[in-house]
């Protein structure tokens, strides 16, 4: 077995086995393995077969309308777009947002990020987590978890409803809303609102904890498999407050490498593509992020909940802040670098998402009724935020008459796809290397791409840029001929 | 006493030299129209308001109103050629409700949803219809243009400007601005003008604003299109004064 595994010395004589689609995941991607003849993994890759576009069709259209047309990249976490992009044109029209705007939008974040999390844990991975990865795929569902664990399946429901009714109340929609727009929002929090979300606000954070819990839990139960499945090094990047606390609305990016040396620390991220930069692949839509400073071979790193909670100095929370450190105290650690750590991270970012609701809920800036403010008009503008998997940049320049001319999208899975990659590849070695493949073994391949809670929808902007590769096969499955064009339109 | 005709069963009073369209609302009937504007004079090109006339079909707000007609509007074979009419218009242009800041307050969309046109049934022409964006203050988004020159009638006929004008014939025909350079920043268009108030979709748009407005407060999230065209509309009153149409009347 290779050790890289990207890509095979011979690949025409080797066996091609698919797992299309993935499951469980938001988006649409699959995962190919190609395996000689005595059932040694030589090439593993997870491609994303769907294509967006947006990047080249916002171009031309009005900046105003950017932050409600980018967020329909996604269902699962619009809000995310919508903020990113509303922050970006902030910048376009030269606006200090005021603290009513800001608190607003910092509801709606947190708001998306319980509900994506819980929609994550509880309907995408329980039944992975629960029942075993290798359990009877006839029951490996949210149906089955139902059956199986009635309460736990009712609590991730519920959490889930209350985070969307957040998104309503602060968007207008529980899905594609409207509620910020370039220099602020168009609505505040009424007294009505924030009462209807008041009354069952402790509820939610009282779940949120013992869900982390279950994170916990299942660490104990199963120490080595949890913290050794897909374990790989990697570098990290997040966004940090300027005290170094974790803070997924505003901030400054960090980056560390695998050592845990600092490779940089509150950088503005209106200049972020002096230390990011992204290389594009033949054999995938989405692109590969990397470090500058490492380059494109080293520089690929990890980013979302584990990142995020492992990288910052201190959780501002107080219950959150409690479970960040019995995370990374954890079995000497281990649980804090492991693959299925995801998990148990992003349920800390759950309980500080509900005890950040809770906090804001009962801030009087909610109803203020300074919504928007203007400044000094830019040509370009940056916008990041921490989103449920990870860091989201947007990126525009708009002309005199008011009309996009260039956007350029990382999106958080994208940041995420080498390590993906990399947590398939080191599940290939770990579980499927020699072995006769089963679905349960094949579902090993699945759970290490769902502990990034990738969105391959959202992931996939190579447009311009589009690697293609055509093969001619013959009626046996052998390869007859191939035909590639280059990410710089070259055949070959 | 004024002479009557039949609408849908019901009996419509009209005066000398109404159109069926102006006596229907009037009389606190809806009947579905894009192009007709109760403020200029009728124009007959959306088609949307076309009704059964003693049998023959034609445009409700260009028939004028004469006494003991049979008028059939709101029957099954009517909204279903409306439907098709929507649909056609949706096909025609560039309309992404899910992105246009007019949503909730479009009339195109407002009419899609009460005649429950549930998808759009033709394929797509795409065309190609780059955006006006010259004006230091206004936007034209010509994707979304049906075409009813409700603003090249309010900038003639009201602001006295003729900035707009239809150009081309059959599917080419399109809304044009009446420049040398072909461009809004170079016409004396102003935010203030009629013009800026009467496009029924998303083309003529004030800058910076789009979505000022909450999801839950635009026109058409309380009440659909056809409870609201009437607000717009003079009202008939009976002998003793009160309007049948309205809330609270007797």
């Amino acid at each position: 077995m290779g050790n890289n595994l990207e890509t095979a010395a011979h690949p025409e004589n080797l066996r091609r086995v698919a797992i299309d689609p993935v499951s469980r995941v938001e988006g649409h991607g699959k995962v190919t393995l190609l395996l000689d003849e005595n059932d040694h993994v030589q090439q593993v890759r997870l491609h994303i077969v769907e294509f967006r576009g947006f990047e080249k069709f916002v171009q031309g259209r009005p900046y105003w309308e950017a932050p409600v047309m980018v967020q329909r990249l996604c269902g699962i976490c619009p809000v995310s777009h919508h903020i990113a992009a509303s922050k970006a044109m902030d910048m376009i029209v030269g606006a200090t947002i005021t603290p009513t705007a800001e608190k607003v939008r910092r509801l709606m974040h947190y708001g998306q990020i319980l509900q994506s999390h819980a929609l994550h844990f509880f309907h995408l991975c329980s039944p992975d987590l629960l029942f075993g990865f290798d359990s009877d795929v006839a029951k490996r569902n949210i149906v089955g978890i139902v059956a199986a664990y009635p309460d736990i399946a009712k609590q991730g429901v519920l959490l889930r409803k209350f985070g969307q009714e957040v998104i309503r109340v602060t968007a207008g929609k529980r899905i594609h809303g409207t509620g910020s727009i370039p220099g602020g929002v168009n609505k505040n929090v009424s007294i009505e609102e924030r009462d209807y979300l008041l009354k069952d606000v402790e509820q939610i954070v009282t779940w949120s904890r013992e869900s982390v819990g279950i994170a916990r839990k299942l660490f104990e139960q199963n120490l080595d498999l949890y913290n050794n499945f897909g374990r790989f090094d990697a570098h990290t990047l997040n966004m940090v407050r300027a005290d170094g606390a974790l803070d997924l609305y505003h901030g400054g990016l960090r980056a560390r490498d695998m050592s845990g040396k600092t490779l940089f620390d509150h950088y503005d991220y209106g200049h972020y593509w002096d230390v990011i930069f992204e290389d594009v692949k033949p054999w995938s839509y989405m692109k590969f992020p990397f470090l500058r400073s490492l380059g494109t071979e080293n520089g690929w790193y990890r980013v979302g909940p584990l990142s995020r909670v492992t990288q910052c100095d201190f959780i501002p929370s107080p219950l959150a802040e409690a479970e960040r450190k019995a995370f990374l105290a954890f079995d000497g650690g281990k649980a804090a670098g492991a693959t299925l750590g995801f998990h148990w991270a992003r349920m800390i970012e759950m309980l500080h998402a509900a005890e950040v609701i809770r906090d804001l809920l009962h801030d009087p800036d909610l109803q203020g009724t300074d919504l928007v403010s203007t400044g000094e008009r830019q040509e370009r503008g940056v916008g990041v935020i921490e989103a449920p998997r990870g860091t989201l940049i947007h990126h525009y320049k708009v002309d005199e008459n008011d009309q996009i001319v260039r956007c350029n999208l990382i999106v958080s899975t994208t940041h995420n796809n080498q390590a993906m990659n990399e947590a398939i590849r080191q599940v290939a070695r770990q579980y499927l290397d020699g072995k006769k493949l089963t679905e349960g073994l094949l579902n090993h391949i699945e759970v290490a791409i769902r502990a990034f809670d990738p969105c391959l929808s959202c992931a996939t902007h190579a447009l311009g840029k589009m690697p293609l590769e055509v093969e001619l096969l013959d009626a046996e499955g052998g390869r007859v001929d191939r035909l590639t064009r280059s990410s710089s339109g070259v055949f070959e | 006493m004024s002479d009557t005709f039949q609408l849908d069963g019901a009996t419509v009073p009209f005066e000398p030299g109404q159109t069926v369209m102006q006596a229907a609302l009037a009389a606190g009937h809806y009947i579905p129209h894009l192009c007709y504007h109760p403020e200029f004079k009728p124009h007959g090109s959306c088609k949307l308001c076309t009704v059964k006339v003693n049998g023959r079909t034609t445009a409700s707000c260009t028939m004028p109103a004469e006494a003991n007609l049979n008028v059939e509007s709101n029957i099954e074979e009517m909204n279903a050629l409306r439907r098709t009419l929507v649909q056609m218009l949706f096909a025609e242009g560039n309309h992404f409700c899910p992105s246009c800041e007019k949503s909730g307050n479009c009339m195109l969309q407002a009419l899609g949803y009460d005649l429950e046109v549930h998808a759009t049934g033709f394929r797509h022409l795409y065309p190609d219809r780059p955006l006006d964006a010259s004006h230091p203050d206004i936007l034209l988004d010509f994707n979304r243009c049906i075409l009813c020159e409700l603003c090249v009638r309010a900038s003639s006929e009201v602001d006295g400007k003729n900035v707009f004008a239809l150009a081309g014939r059959g599917i080419t025909k399109h809304l044009i601005v009446n420049a040398e350079s072909g461009l809004l920043k170079d016409t004396n268009i102003a935010l203030s003008d009629k013009a800026m108030q009467v496009c029924p979709v998303g083309v003529i748009l004030p800058k910076r604003v789009g979505f000022s407005q909450p999801v839950g407060v635009r026109r058409y999230d309380q009440r659909p299109i056809s409870a609201q065209a009437l607000d717009d509309a003079p009202r008939q009153t009976d002998a003793s004064g009160n309007c049948e149409a309205c809330e609270g009347s007797s």
